[in-house]
């Protein structure tokens, strides 16, 4: 992780709104470094290892390869993980989107199977409006329970996860549903100009949600509800219509996934599809630079964590290892990535490039932790950041508080 | 250090600001009725849970014969040992208002330590030590990186559950038979007790865990430690507390008590595999939530737990007695019950609302 700087001015672009003082000592601030970083590596290491690994093919009008296929697969994770970087900007968190997914692709495959003409163009239509709806129904069962009766985001979603597998096996009678539909089949395996219809598709859904949340004020009141939602609310933001709006957007990008996924295989499998998808997007948001307490975020970071995960597992499949050791690598390089994006870390680092008056008063990370007993961090959250919400925010636990 | 500790740990949570005024319409109703109706909300959440517990067994009992043995009952205990000793751990850390999602990993991790260490010819007794001493150490760097690192617990704890999986898979990717003598002998050898029933040794360890755990949270200052920090753990480290050892000590707990509800699940399954115990700590929380722990901490009781998982494994039961029910049923109704929990928690607690 030497090259760190390399990788900057990429990084740049998505805080373009803010004051210039110096794109390096801006970059060098973003949480989105440290995954680039990660990133660069990762396709460092697969130019060494496996040369054929950034190889590209024009075939048949079609663009092949294994940059492609790493675009490709991370679509329904990455389309998600969109969606998700909005929910925990606002604090929050969606466990449920896997069963969301499931149920949606159970949906939608169980009409196709059990209309007259499964092949027909409208059967898709209707199947993938149902599906869709269905994903809208139940983010605003989530944006209920979360923005109306006041549920931990966590808890609240806990229920629809646990439940909604239960509902998808409902709706599939147990079985794994398969139908064979053209538009299914296009939207599974199809291209538009060349390049793979999920990824256009992720990609439209990508640009909609920057250009909505970057280009109006949209972005900065999503961001006021994650810090500090009772004094958005005073400023006249309606935040509990952004809280519910953001979790039906998630379900409903949860739902367009569940249709990717399952015209993937073209089989609907209640139990599995989407399994752990939503503990993938969360790290892909993680690793991009959000933290899970709210505020700030950065969809260039979503995309760049999604992007490592796949990456990662797109490596180790090339690599001839069993895709057992992916959850090892996995872990490891979130570890890593977790580590370097540290406040500690983060400071200590700081302070060994310019010492002097600008580092912090923190201990080191790893004395604080070893002594233990009594350290001066909790009293910290005082002074960094003095005005929004400290201590008295109902329902924002102290681990947050000192994270802010 | 010289803040006095003898008080019961309900009242050195700080108190929940009362509403000024009551809240209008059918809340503030509710919300007033069930303040008169319990002193506690802790001590009421767990009634409410017990209660639950008492008629799901009454209406098996009515509903289908045999279901209404004592037997039956304490095959509830026999078949969730794992599980009780899992949502033991999980409650230390939901407390502090932690979350531990390598639970069911760590557990996983226990049963292929245990199995392909003693096919290699390890004694059983140093493989148990082995076992419980990695789940302790992975507990102890999980929170080290929350507390040192400042970290959040969510996503510490879902890279110690990739860590955990990807350690299982790379000892062993197939399921290993356990075929050593001791856990053999504990696995088929029962507690007699009277009137003909019996638990297994397992059950009776995790009835064992969890009066170890009440006795911790609620008569050594450590308990209370762990409940402060759920209060407010900026307050908690202004009274000198030892905030950061407690909070790394309760996720050393929890990956203790993962490898232990390991060693337990592999002395009720006899086996060894990666894949065991997916979604575990899912019922684990469940569990706790159900038992009536609040998840922003500081409230809750360790038996509430207990509870909890016996109400989950009734409902288990219930839908295999049943047999015409499916098994899906079962994750619909544990989600219903968890949205029942939740809401009651809410209309009865403290306002724990981010959003509104």
């Amino acid at each position: 992780m030497t090259d760190a700087p390399a990788p900057a001015p990429a990084t740049a672009t998505d805080t373009a709104a803010r004051p210039a003082d110096g794109l390096l000592a801006r970059a060098r601030r973003s949480p989105v470094l440290w995954a680039v970083a990660a990133l660069a590596v990762l396709l460092l290491f697969n130019l060494v290892a496996n040369p054929g690994f950034f190889a590209l093919r024009f075939q048949d009008g079609h663009l092949f390869g294994n940059l492609v296929n790493v675009v490709k697969n991370v679509a329904p994770v990455l389309l998600i993980a969109v969606g998700m970087t909005l929910v925990i900007a606002t604090r929050g968190i969606d466990l449920s989107v896997g069963a969301v997914l499931a149920i949606s692709g159970s949906v939608a495959f169980t009409i196709v199977e059990g209309a007259d003409d499964p092949s027909s163009g409208s059967t898709a239509a209707l199947a993938i409006g149902v599906a869709l709806a269905a994903g809208l129904v139940l983010g605003a069962w989530n944006g209920f329970l979360v923005s109306v009766v006041g549920i931990q985001p966590i808890i609240a979603t806990l229920v629809l996860m646990t439940a909604g597998r239960g509902i998808a096996m409902l709706i599939t009678d147990g079985n794994i549903v398969t139908a064979e539909n053209p538009v299914f089949d296009w939207l599974g395996g199809g291209y538009v100009a060349g390049i793979p219809v999920q990824i256009v598709i992720t990609g439209l859904v990508l640009l909609v949600v920057g250009v909505l949340t970057r280009r109006t004020a949209l972005g900065v009141l999503i961001e006021a509800v994650g810090v500090n939602p009772a004094a958005a609310r005073l400023a006249g933001v309606r935040a509990r219509s952004i809280t519910f709006t953001v979790y039906v957007f998630v379900a409903f990008t949860a739902a367009v996934a569940g249709l990717m996924v399952t015209a993937n295989v073209s089989a609907a499998d209640a139990n599995r599809a989407g399994l752990f998808i939503e503990l993938d997007a969360i790290l892909a948001v993680v690793i991009g630079g959000t933290s899970l307490a709210g505020g700030r975020y950065s969809l260039t970071g979503t995309v760049v964590g999604a992007l490592i995960l796949q990456t990662l597992t797109t490596t180790v499949l090339t690599m001839g290892l069993p895709d057992e050791y992916i959850r090892l690598f996995k872990a490891v390089v979130i570890i890593m990535v977790f580590l370097l994006q540290a406040p500690r870390v983060r400071a200590a680092l700081r302070r060994r490039r310019r010492p002097g008056p600008g580092s912090s008063t923190a201990p080191d990370g790893d004395a604080a932790a070893a002594s233990g007993s009594v350290p001066p961090d909790p009293v910290r959250p005082a002074s960094p950041v003095p005005a929004p919400g400290t201590g008295t925010v109902p329902g924002r636990t102290a681990e947050q508080e000192v994270l802010r | 250090m010289t803040v006095s500790d003898t008080r019961p740990p309900e009242e050195q949570v700080p108190a929940p600001p009362r509403p000024a005024t009551s809240r209008p319409g059918w809340q503030g109703a509710v919300h007033r009725w069930l303040r008169s109706t319990s002193t506690g909300s802790s001590t009421f959440s767990v009634l409410v849970t017990a209660v639950l517990l008492v008629v799901l067994f009454g209406a098996g009992s009515i509903r289908y014969e045999n279901f209404g043995y004592p037997q039956v009952a304490l095959n509830l205990l026999v078949d969730n040992a794992y599980l009780i000793v899992l949502a033991v751990g999980m409650t230390f850390v939901i407390l502090t208002g932690g979350i531990d999602l390598s639970s069911g990993a760590v557990v996983a991790l226990g049963t292929v330590m245990a199995a392909s260490l003693l096919q290699a010819g390890w004694p059983a007794p140093l493989v148990i030590a082995v076992v419980l001493a990695t789940g302790a150490l992975l507990g102890w760097l999980m929170g080290l990186a929350i507390h040192g690192l400042q970290l959040q617990p969510f996503i510490v704890t879902l890279a110690g559950m990739f860590l955990a999986r990807g350690i299982c898979f790379a000892i062993s990717g197939p399921s290993i038979p356990i075929q050593d003598d001791l856990f053999t002998t504990v696995a088929i050898n029962v507690v007699e007790l009277p009137g003909g029933t019996f638990l297994s040794y397992g059950a009776v360890l995790a009835l064992v865990v969890v009066a170890i755990a009440a006795f911790v949270l609620h008569r050594t200052r450590f308990g209370r430690t762990v409940y402060a920090i759920g209060g407010s753990e900026s307050s908690a480290a202004l009274m000198g507390l030892a905030v950061g050892r407690t909070k790394v000590g309760v996720y050393v707990i929890s990956g203790f008590c993962s490898a232990l509800g390991g060693l337990l699940f592999s002395v009720y399954i006899l086996s060894g595999w990666s894949l065991h115990g997916i979604g575990l700590e899912l019922d684990a929380i469940a569990a706790v939530v159900i038992g009536g722990t609040v998840l922003v901490g500081g409230r809750g009781l360790v038996v509430g737990s207990l509870l909890g998982v016996l109400v989950l494994g009734t409902i288990k039961a219930l839908i295999d007695f049943d047999g015409g029910l499916n098994s899906w049923w079962t994750k619909i109704t544990v989600g219903v019950l968890l949205l029942v929990f939740v809401v009651l928690q809410r209309v009865t607690g403290r306002n724990s609302g981010t959003a509104s």
